[in-house]
């Protein structure tokens, strides 16, 4: 009882913290301090989803929305120079008419979903999954879904991607890169990038029995070109462009060339093949995990690499020490 | 027994960084501020996972809590580092 008490306490400053880390990242005046606000949000909601018993989600969470798109913003920011917010924001009559319907919305939707959550017999999928988790080949559930039962699905997150790193490379040549890093941080990233590498590849493999798969994979091996590329990297550690443009590719790849191969034998379209499942997903993942790592290496680096076409990089100050 | 001796680690290690949280607002300079974020901090921490390992017993999430640790350690310091040396860079505070 006492236990109970206590987590229904954390359970509640969690709410509470999120909730005034949000209205802080988005009402702070300085674009700088908002971005801070929204990584410590986004590491507090990984929280909320490892208390909500979704750790992959709460894996994702940490990876995608605090780290790389907190990085994502950093650097933003580092190409905006006046970091103040332009304009007066005073809230006009129809804003807090909108504001306050918003809120009322909301408030209506957490009553209904509270109601729903407690209503006598919801039909969930889950048990369904439940049920056919000894088909699928993998005995995490979360991976199950994603790359069997509706794996047509993520291959279309996947097609998603590919459109959004096409449209960060129309964008023009690379953001400037970083100076070359000092010996204290070269030192750690000759430790670090190894480490992350080999986190990925552990991520990916228990992706088939735990938390972890593709996706969390791919976000670790971006966090390694990251930190490459904040170390003075140009290229953040990407091979060169033609290998860039296969990985950019190789997951709708595989799971295309996979899903013409299933139609081949006359099974539906990525309808494995008995005993084939467990194989054939790890293939995949493993070819998905490059294409998403390489995307989002790509969006950091916030454009088309200088070796990827005859531009030159808009303005290189201070002529960084190409090392790689 | 050592579950106990667990608790008394956690609780110094949080000691540890409510000493830290009150030097970051009340110290004067980014350095000092630093200083005292960093050396409270990660010690509290080690202590936490000290008491951690020592409240679950098991070996393999021993090592873990330690890697976690090291990990952590490393982080800071380059990055406090980083930090100092650019506001040298810039000679601000």
């Amino acid at each position: 009882m006492m236990a109970m008490q206590l987590w229904q306490l954390l359970d509640l400053l969690l709410a509470g913290l999120t909730l005034g880390l949000g209205w802080a990242a988005v009402s702070s005046p300085d674009l700088r301090r908002s971005v801070v606000f929204f990584i410590a949000f986004g590491l507090l909601l990984a929280v909320v989803w490892a208390r909500l018993k979704a750790p992959d989600l709460a894996l994702a969470e940490a990876a995608i929305g605090a780290g790389l798109s907190g990085a994502l913003l950093l650097s933003a920011l580092r190409d905006e120079p006046d970091t103040a917010m332009v304009g007066d924001v005073r809230v006009g009559p129809i804003a807090a008419l909108i504001s306050l319907a918003s809120l009322a919305l909301a408030a209506g939707f957490a009553w209904v979903t509270v109601h729903t959550l407690g209503s006598a017999d919801p039909v969930r999928l889950a048990d369904e999954i439940t049920a056919q988790l000894p088909n699928s080949g993998v005995s995490n559930p979360v991976t199950a879904v994603l790359l069997n039962f509706r794996a047509y699905d993520t291959l279309l997150e996947l097609a998603v991607l590919l459109a959004a790193v096409l449209g960060i490379l129309a964008l023009g040549p690379a953001r400037r890169p970083y100076r070359a890093a000092g010996p204290l941080l070269d030192g750690l990233l000759r430790w670090l990038v190894p480490l992350l590498i080999v986190t990925a590849g552990y991520l990916l493999w228990a992706g088939a029995h735990a938390p972890g798969g593709a996706f969390q994979a791919g976000a670790m091996l971006a966090a390694a070109a990251v930190m490459l590329r904040l170390g003075g990297h140009t290229s953040a550690g990407l091979p060169r462009a033609p290998i860039q443009r296969i990985l950019l590719t190789a997951g709708i790849a595989a799971f295309v060339l996979v899903g013409v191969t299933t139609t081949g034998l006359g099974l539906g379209f990525l309808q494995y093949p008995e005993g084939w499942s467990g194989a054939l997903i790890l293939l995949i993942e493993a070819a998905a995990t490059l294409a998403i790592a390489t995307t989002l290496a790509l969006a950091y680096i916030g454009g088309r690499p200088t070796t990827w076409g005859p531009e030159k990089p808009a303005n290189t100050a201070g002529e960084p020490a190409e090392r790689d | 027994m050592t579950e106990f001796l667990g608790t008394v680690f956690i609780l110094i290690g949080l000691a540890f960084f409510a000493a830290g949280s009150i030097g970051l607002l009340r110290l004067p300079d980014l350095h000092s501020r630093l200083h005292a974020l960093t050396k409270a901090d990660n010690l509290g921490l080690g202590l936490i996972c000290a008491g951690l390992a020592l409240i679950d017993g098991g070996a393999l999430n021993a090592v873990k809590l330690f890697l976690v640790w090291v990990l952590v350690l490393a982080a800071s310091a380059a990055s406090a580092h980083l930090i100092a040396q650019q506001a040298l860079r810039q000679g601000g505070k």
